[in-house]
């Protein structure tokens, strides 16, 4: 194993991803004044209630009202203010997708929006609420910028980041405690994708929550002969295609990893991007083109095959492809 | 920076703004016709008398901010913006066509003293809540936020979140003249979709609600000097206005809401409103 930034031996310690937003969140504020905060009634569950607490009168509660959080966020930020928003992400994106294209994108205002709870893991709550689609909906938006970081310490650093970022930016977050894979000095830019584990016999790239997963994979890979390559993109767009086309061009095999539809997702990206520079035996592992369901979420990480496992099954294909094989 | 014009002078202004609003749609081709016309009284009122802006300085810190939130009613807004001298008329000529700063629905990045982007409808009210909502942060008190919607427009859920925000942050900077003027694009609006008891609905959300004639600009003028004298509430003027106002064939006809007049057409209504409706001579006939 050629592991670049993390430690694989032992434990990792869990934290859900989205307190690492609520803490980049207060400092964000203590150290840039403009930064403003509203949320759709989710203001602890999307851990903004540490913002709140600091800085209540930067504070807008909006109620139950996603097409308005986005909005008033566009005019607060047309008056001067970095506004950072926040709801699951079923609803924001989910719900108010045309007012973000309209008086966020073309409009070209800085507004900040969070989707926490997003991906298959949200769990008992059920497909209404596992948001699969949002890297889609968000992809198709010129100007958007997708962050989906691996872990509590990335989404702080990630939450920093977007305070100075003049453009719209999106970040998905998950509900789950996620394993904490990164440290305080790996390094973290927006439309940066990290080479985290060295390989040269397949490229798996990964975002979000699946980082882990993937070097799960890689590790099981090893073992199995097959030195994996780890590409974590936590800025899905604008895609870093410098980084991915170096370990895709070295490799000649791929596979991809989302808790998201692989339609449009970072699956959808990378297809079109090696698709275009360099084709490449390739597998997707994501939500296939369905709805999730109730269920605890590592049951329905194996159920909707998104684990380490599968991620490790779909590598063997891709290998045997690029070997000449008949898949 | 407004000189003090009189009534008769801004009528003037609205008849010339008219005109001007018939020869950039005939030109086009396209856009919506009615509207910006029921609209002309009140965006001269605005640009002429009521804002505080600088056509010289679009971005000036202290201007009062001018959401339009029924972006097809643009043209109205780009003639008033010309004539106050924002840039040259010349320019209105290139409405709708590829490479104008003057788009079909106004983009904010495209053109210095828009505020915003819109079109789909419902949107800028909210936007004129954020900005207010951000002024109040920042303790400042003298910079209104007006915001010009269609009645029709009000059909729309975000329209409504915004009035319960507004009521709720007693957002009393924020003034939403609401053109009510009974038309949209199916049919007259109490027969697309009920919005009566108009005022009621506004008032239950906790908005101060001014009913005005809107094809008068005293009452335009007077209504949003008592709206500024409001400090306990945001304030909704219902300013009830004819579709087509000025143009006889245009006036009341909801067919009129998307369309532009034809070459003879526009001859007609350019001619009727350099007569003034026959009242006086056009020197161009």
């Amino acid at each position: 194993m050629n592991n670049l930034y993390v430690d694989l031996t032992g434990d990792f310690m869990s934290e859900p991803i989205r307190k690492g937003f609520g803490r980049g969140l207060e400092k964000a504020g203590s150290m840039y004044p403009n930064v403003v905060a509203a949320c759709a009634d989710l203001t602890e569950s999307t851990q903004m209630h540490l913002f709140k607490k600091s800085f209540p009168e930067r504070f807008i509660e909006i109620g139950i009202a996603e097409q308005n959080l986005v909005t008033v966020a566009s005019g607060l930020a047309a008056a001067g203010k970095i506004p950072f928003v926040s709801s699951y992400a079923a609803f924001s994106p989910g719900r108010n997708w045309e007012q973000i294209r309209t008086t966020i994108c073309l409009n070209d205002q800085p507004v900040k929006l969070i989707g926490s709870h997003a991906g298959i893991s949200v769990g008992p709550d059920g497909a209404t609420h596992q948001m699969l689609e949002d890297i889609a909906l968000m992809r198709v938006l010129p100007n958007m910028v997708i962050i989906a970081p691996a872990d509590s310490i990335e989404a702080e650093k990630a939450t920093l980041a977007m305070a100075i970022d003049t453009r719209p930016n999106y970040m998905r977050l998950a509900r789950e405690a996620t394993p904490v894979i990164t440290t305080l000095d790996t390094p973290f830019e927006i439309g940066r994708a990290e080479v985290i584990e060295k390989g040269s016999d397949i490229s798996i790239i990964s975002t979000g929550t699946m980082t882990y997963h993937a070097l799960k994979a890689a590790e099981k890979l090893y073992k199995d002969g097959i030195e994996a390559e780890v590409v974590h993109v936590a800025t899905i767009k604008p895609l870093d295609t410098e980084t991915i086309l170096k370990s895709v061009r070295k490799t000649l095999a791929v596979v991809t990893a989302e808790e998201a539809q692989i339609i449009g997702g970072l699956g959808g990206a990378i297809s079109e991007l090696i698709g275009e520079f360099c084709p490449a035996p390739m597998l997707r592992v994501g939500v296939k083109d369905r709805f999730g369901e109730s269920g605890e979420p590592d049951e329905l990480l194996k159920h909707f095959g998104l684990d380490a496992e599968h991620i490790r099954m779909a590598a063997h294909h891709v290998m045997e492809r690029k070997g000449g094989g008949k898949y | 920076m407004n000189h003090q014009l009189s009534i008769h002078q801004l009528e003037t202004i609205a008849n010339n703004i008219r005109e001007d609003i018939i020869r950039m749609l005939e030109h086009a081709g396209s856009g919506h016709s009615a509207g910006p016309l029921g609209l002309a009284d009140i965006f001269t009122a605005l640009y002429f008398d009521i804002l505080r802006h600088d056509p010289s300085n679009p971005d000036w810190a202290d201007r009062d901010i001018l959401i339009l939130s029924n972006g097809h009613c643009i043209p109205v807004r780009y003639a008033a913006m010309a004539r106050a001298g924002y840039f040259d008329r010349k320019e209105l000529m290139t409405l709708r066509k590829l490479g104008s700063r003057l788009q079909g629905h106004p983009e904010r990045k495209r053109l210095p003293g828009l505020e915003s982007t819109s079109g789909p409808l419902g949107s800028g009210l909210s936007q004129a809540c954020g900005i207010a909502l951000a002024h109040r942060m920042d303790g400042v008190n003298h910079r209104w936020v007006y915001v010009v919607m269609g009645d029709g427009e009000t059909d729309e859920g975000n329209v409504w979140e915004a009035a319960m925000l507004a009521g709720n942050y007693r957002l009393s900077k924020v003034i939403a003249i609401i053109d009510r003027n009974n038309i949209q694009i199916d049919g007259p609006t109490e027969a697309v979709m009920q919005l009566e008891d108009y005022k009621e609905k506004w008032e239950a959300f906790g908005w101060h609600v001014i009913e005005i004639d809107g094809n008068n600009i005293e009452d335009v003028i007077d209504a949003c000097s008592m709206a500024r004298a409001i400090v306990e509430k945001p304030i909704a003027i219902i300013a009830h206005t004819v579709p087509g106002k000025g143009v006889d064939f245009m006036e009341y006809d909801f067919h009129w809401h998307g369309s532009p007049p034809n070459y003879e057409q526009a001859k007609k209504a350019l001619n009727e409103l350099r007569t003034l409706g026959g009242k006086i001579k056009s020197e161009h006939e």
